[in-house]
């Protein structure tokens, strides 16, 4: 079992995080106007990259705060971690598709 | 050697191992990339081996299936090989039915013993609410022709004695599905036959040959960049399991894909104690046992995105927890080793086969955590698909369209933890 850095608490063992996907996925701006297509997108696409990935983690059995973490899925290390808002601007970290 | 005073041998000494028989054929060719095949399978596990298998058996010949490691060296290797099909909706009952039946005539077919064993699985219900599901489930098998039965907890202990079916657990039994057709194969021997007969009907396996790339050509893909060079391709069918996000990022299609590590584990071997296979979604184990004797037991996934092939120790602790509370006879059985795959799970806990907006790549992705079970009607259906460039009838229903028309497959009941 790995530590988690909490931002709050510092690090503690894996066993008390929950796990919140990716980070960063806006609320769409204007949602009525959405095609099918587009809520497709929202509801049920998440990117899945082999590499950094911003995520969303939560000290469920700590702090119970949530947090931001760049975490690599190769080997699971824990790039950094900080408040969701810092994990935000990090998203730029994603590989870009290239079509 | 004779010592003095011993009476010496009537024959003369041979050399340790002489009785055994020689090394035997490789099973299948090892071959070199051509330039150009009518059909690139990418990935060289279960699925593609049984769609190259099924496409030489409709005439298709002109083969390649790409391998980016070994030889079923991914989620082939690493699942528990339990075989049934008593999903809960008509669309998954169509092509687990239709696999189970391959199954039933596959060692005929591949001229390869598969070790199929038809055993019977228990899906254990521990709550009300596990009942009304199951049995609900019962009567829709039943109504899609598939044997089901629903036993009581004496019924299930006369099926499975090692069972715990007393009142004294956390999660008491309160009953099972049981379905007698279901089953356990040797997962290698599966993809060690399929791989030969698609090799003797002439179709190159190319281990060792990542896809780095795709050559597009406004909608049509003309061909695959490799790490063993560019291959023209007419028609590319993708069967890359967990990694199967990885390939459509290269081709710039978005996917409800997220990879995730799925563990499992066997005991040291044992005498025979589990007659059966016993699988409950409640408590997150199932289990079965080897024909060689290890308990084969498997978990759920680990809950974060992962390509790593290893878990977290915690998700064994709460499985072994698990198996003990139930079957109180594993409580000294030893762990003999554990591993993980990478498993590509879905919204609606059902795979993604059939058109990509490409109009010659097909798509054959997310079975998450069960799709071994699948192996021969997936091939069947798969290789119906690109060879006909159109979804054959029994996948139809798991395109990728169907997460915009909201017509989802939802088995999360069936097949959420236990596979």
């Amino acid at each position: 079992m790995q530590l988690i850095a909490c931002p709050w608490c510092g690090p503690r063992e894996e066993i008390e995080f929950s796990y919140g996907g990716q980070a960063a996925v806006a609320y769409p701006a204007d949602p009525a106007s959405l095609s099918d297509e587009q809520w497709a997108r929202f509801v049920f696409f998440r990117d899945n990259p082999k590499g950094p990935f911003a995520e969303r983690w939560v000290h469920s059995a700590g702090c119970r705060r949530w947090f931001g973490a760049v975490r690599d899925t190769r080997t699971y290390e824990f790039l950094s971690v900080g408040p969701l808002s810092a994990t935000t601007a990090r998203t730029s970290v994603l590989p870009e598709a290239t079509p | 050697m004779t010592h003095a005073g011993t009476t010496a041998p009537t024959t003369a000494p041979t050399p340790p191992g002489a009785d055994l028989p020689e090394h035997q054929e490789s099973l299948w060719r090892s071959a070199e990339p051509k330039r150009s095949y009518d059909v690139v399978i990418v990935g060289g596990g279960g699925h593609g081996l049984a769609t190259a298998h099924y496409l030489a058996k409709l005439g298709i010949t002109n083969v390649a299936v790409l391998e980016k490691g070994w030889l079923a060296g991914g989620n082939m290797a690493r699942n528990t090989t339990l075989i049934r099909s008593n999903y809960l909706w008509d669309e998954s009952a169509g092509i687990y039915e239709h696999a189970l039946k391959l199954w039933e005539g596959l060692e005929e077919d591949l001229g390869y013993p598969i070790l199929f064993s038809q055993r019977g699985v228990l899906n254990l219900a521990h709550t009300e609410q596990d009942v009304r599901d199951s049995v609900r489930r019962v009567e829709a098998n039943k109504l899609n022709g598939i044997d089901a039965e629903w036993l009581d907890p004496d019924e299930v202990a006369k099926v499975c004695p090692i069972v715990n079916v007393s009142g004294d657990i956390r999660y008491p039994v309160q009953g099972a599905t049981f379905q007698a057709r279901a089953g356990i194969a040797k997962h290698d021997y599966v993809a060690w036959g399929f791989a030969r007969r698609a090799s003797e009907a002439g179709i190159d396996i190319i281990e060792n040959c990542e896809v780095t790339g795709f050559v597009a050509d406004g909608d049509r893909v003309t061909g695959v960049r490799t790490t063993r060079g560019d291959i023209a391709a007419g028609t590319v069918a993708l069967c890359a399991a967990g990694h199967t996000s990885v390939l459509l990022d290269m081709l710039g299609v978005p996917a409800p894909l997220q990879s995730h590590p799925l563990q499992a584990l066997v005991s040291e071997l044992l005498e025979p104690v589990h007659p059966t296979i016993v699988m409950s979604n409640a408590v997150h184990v199932y289990v079965s046992q080897a024909h060689k004797g290890e308990l084969v037991m498997g978990a759920g996934v680990d809950t974060y995105n992962g390509y790593g092939q290893r878990g977290a120790f915690h998700i064994i602790e709460r499985q072994m927890a698990a198996a003990v509370e139930l079957f109180p006879v594993f409580a000294r059985a030893h762990l003999l080793r554990s591993w993980a795959g990478v498993v590509d799970v879905t919204p609606d806990a059902s795979p993604i086969v059939g058109a990509t907006p490409y109009e010659n790549v097909f798509l054959n992705c997310g079975w998450g955590t069960g799709g071994f079970k699948a192996t021969p009607g997936l091939g069947w259906a798969f290789a119906d698909t690109v060879a006909h460039g159109r979804p054959h009838p029994l996948v139809a229903p798991f395109g990728l369209d169907r997460f915009v028309t909201g017509a989802l497959v939802d088995e999360h009941g069936a097949a959420a933890v236990a596979h």
